[in-house]
């Protein structure tokens, strides 16, 4: 009966970490329905991320709540949950800036559509490498290195599209207030990038702590 | 049953209780530090295995420390084990990692010294020995245990919450196997010096089974340690066990793993018949410190995780203990004895007669021990122990193992060869006819030294010679001491 309640957490955490990978499919899609104009699709997609995100957060409630009740991993239970947390809020950073998009419909050059398309995948690759990473933590402790080294990877190349964009508007003769507020969309989706690194680095300290 | 026996033996279940309070930690504190197993999960399953072991397998370590001093006062028995439960509550509250088990043995060789009896430096050096060997041995299986579970368990694929789970029941298993050989192992150290003072007749329950007085004594021993568990055991857990006892549950359960480990190797009578029987070299049965074992196991997983990792100090720890723990508990015992003796006039020994016989001189003899200056002594009877070693030591400067030998040769005790108890007492099972024709040979006989009577008895060399293998000649010594035990004229058996 015992082992039946953990394989139910179990089931609930491969849950959660699907949500997350859904969320970042999603925002990617959402993206590039905004850049084709595609706006109907666009508001379908971000209507879908905010309940995947509602769903999430139920979801990383609950088991929480679980982990504590039933003394679980009483060890690693810090560790747990905080990558638990800190993965929610890169999840919550795809629906913020999707939400942005459909708030202060930016106006972005043609020439940038391909470099946000790029950003996009690229952040949300870090996205999907580090949920990948966090089901390494719990199965497979020795491919979470590779995971990681991924995520670095695609957040390092998060950092030169952004650049990128931002050097190629700063070059352009459009008023300054259009060039930050082009400025400001790339640093949100950069920050999914940034973000789920930080989760990484948690589970980094977190791999060297189950051996200890 | 006088009821002076239940204050007497008090000191004996106060050094359980105590041992109960401060060892628990030893094999559920980890469990129950980390947050794995609740206390009253950890004191019920503790308490019942200890209760076990004492009562079933305590009998091993306990004749060590019989063989090295037979307390055969119950004054006696409760003036040491007050004794060393105050030095062992004196050196905690000192921060000294002092052992229970190294303390009675410190106790054990004060009353030794008090009343002029002999040390069997034999079982002195077992019990050096395993000092010593336990932690190392300790090291050695947290090492092998912990490099063994890195490349196979930890390498499985199992998620962590299942693994978790493992872990949890893996905790409690080796937990109550530690507890199990905690109350065989320990029990010795609460009870062994009351063994020699006989307090209890054996029950029969039902013409079902038989519980012995002895077995009774370690039922109460048992139920003391329990009692410690259950009362003190999480305050030590949460004041003591922070540090040394905050390691992870896996590593948690590798440690007790090897802990139990050490404690069966030095307990367990079964294993030990088992290696005798293959030729291999056993182990000593003694009671050990299970917090030495506990903190060998530690740095041998740290070894196994980091080779650089030894702390030094903490063995510099050990060391100390091993000195402090005994040279303390046996000054407390000497005074004590002094004052129970002189000021509450208790008596701490019951005397036992010594006479030098013609049969003794011979034996001494034959071991190459100096006769010609204690010729003067033969027949003379001795009723106090230093007495007998003043007239010794006044003759020849014996070293302490021929005092030994010439106390073990030289003590009266009383045989008489009966045929009819032959026959009731001796199954054709475990002895010969040969065997048991041998001894109605002898009815009637009487022997007043044990020289003579093992003399008469075990003549015929084709029944009773040892002959180098090292199970069978335990098991003929057993039988000779069952023989002995039978026709040993005593206080209670006067009628036979």
């Amino acid at each position: 009966m015992f082992l039946k309640k953990t394989r139910k957490l179990e089931t609930q955490i491969d849950e959660y970490l699907d949500l997350v990978i859904k969320g970042g499919l999603i925002f990617k899609l959402g993206i590039k329905c905004y850049l084709e104009d595609q706006i109907e699709e666009f508001e379908a997609h971000l209507k879908d991320l905010r309940k995947i995100e509602d769903a999430a957060d139920d979801l990383r409630r609950n088991i929480e709540i679980k982990l504590y009740a039933r003394t679980l991993i009483p060890e690693a239970r810090g560790d747990v949950l905080g990558l638990l947390e800190s993965c929610d809020k890169a999840l919550n950073i795809t629906e913020e800036t999707l939400l942005e998009f459909s708030v202060e419909i930016p106006n972005l050059l043609p020439e940038l559509k391909n470099d946000f398309i790029d950003i996009a995948e690229s952040s949300i690759s870090c996205l999907e490498n580090t949920v990948s990473g966090i089901r390494a933590y719990f199965k497979n402790v020795d491919a979470v290195r590779d995971y990681v080294t991924k995520v670095q990877f695609y957040k390092k190349e998060t950092n030169k599209i952004a650049e990128r964009i931002k050097r190629t508007i700063f070059r352009t003769d459009n008023e300054l207030s259009f060039k930050i507020h082009t400025r400001y969309f790339t640093f949100h989706i950069e920050r999914i990038a940034e973000q789920s690194e930080d989760v990484c680095d948690r589970l980094s300290i977190a791999i060297i702590k189950r051996f200890e | 049953m006088d009821i002076s026996v239940w204050f007497f033996i008090s000191s004996g279940l106060f050094l359980g209780w105590s041992l109960g309070a401060n060892h628990a930690v030893n094999v559920f504190g980890t469990a129950v530090v980390s947050k794995m197993v609740k206390f009253r999960t950890a004191a019920i399953i503790s308490g019942i295995f200890v209760i076990l072991g004492s009562v079933i397998s305590g009998a091993g370590t306990t004749k060590t420390l019989t063989d090295l001093g037979s307390i055969n006062a119950i004054a006696g028995s409760f003036s040491v084990a007050l004794a060393v439960g105050i030095s062992v509550t004196l050196m905690t509250r000192a921060k000294l990692p002092v052992s229970t088990s190294q303390a009675v043995i410190g106790g054990i060789i004060g009353w030794n010294i008090f009343t002029g009896s002999p040390t069997d430096y034999n079982s002195l050096s077992k019990i050096l020995f395993s000092w010593i060997a336990s932690p190392v041995i300790a090291a050695l299986f947290g090492f092998l245990i912990f490099k063994l579970m890195k490349k196979t368990v930890l390498k499985w694929k199992i998620h962590l919450l299942r693994l978790d789970n493992y872990t949890r029941i893996g905790l409690i298993i080796v937990g109550a196997l530690a507890s199990y050989s905690l109350g065989a192992n320990n029990i010795a150290n609460v009870m062994g010096m009351f063994v020699s003072a006989p307090l209890f007749v054996d029950l029969n329950v039902g013409n079902l089974f038989n519980i012995s007085g002895v077995q009774q004594l370690f039922f109460l021993g048992g139920l003391a340690i329990a009692f410690g568990i259950f009362t003190y055991g999480n305050n030590v857990m949460e004041t003591v066990g922070t540090d040394l006892y905050k390691i992870s549950p896996i590593t948690g359960f590798v440690v007790v793993f090897a802990e139990f480990i050490v404690l069966f190797l030095f307990t367990s009578q079964s294993l030990e018949a088992f290696l005798l029987k293959n030729n291999l070299p056993s182990f000593p049965l003694v009671p050990l410190s299970t917090t030495q074992a506990f903190i060998g196991a530690v740095i041998g997983v740290g070894l196994a995780k980091d080779p650089l990792s030894i702390n030094f100090k903490v063995l510099g720890k050990i060391g100390i203990g091993w000195v402090v723990a005994p040279v303390t508990a046996g000054l407390i015992t000497f005074i004590s004895l002094f004052f129970i003796q002189n000021v509450f006039e208790q008596k701490i020994i019951h005397p036992v007669p010594y006479q030098i016989t013609k049969s003794v001189i011979t034996k001494l003899n034959d071991e190459g021990i100096e006769t010609e200056k204690i010729n003067d002594l033969l027949n003379e009877r001795f009723t106090n122990n230093k007495i007998f070693l003043n007239e010794l030591k006044k003759r020849y400067d014996y070293n302490s193992e021929q005092i030994y030998s010439i106390y073990k040769y030289a003590l009266i005790d009383s045989f008489k060869i009966d045929s009819m108890l032959v026959i009731k007492s001796l199954s054709s099972d475990q002895f010969s006819i040969e065997q048991i024709n041998g001894l109605k040979i002898l009815h009637g006989k009487s022997f007043s030294h044990k020289i003579d009577f093992e003399e008469a008895v075990f003549s015929d060399s084709n029944q009773w010679r040892m002959n180098g293998d090292k199970l069978k000649d335990k098991e003929l010594s057993e039988k000779k001491n069952i023989i002995e035990n039978i026709f040993r004229v005593t206080q209670n058996n006067k009628h036979k």
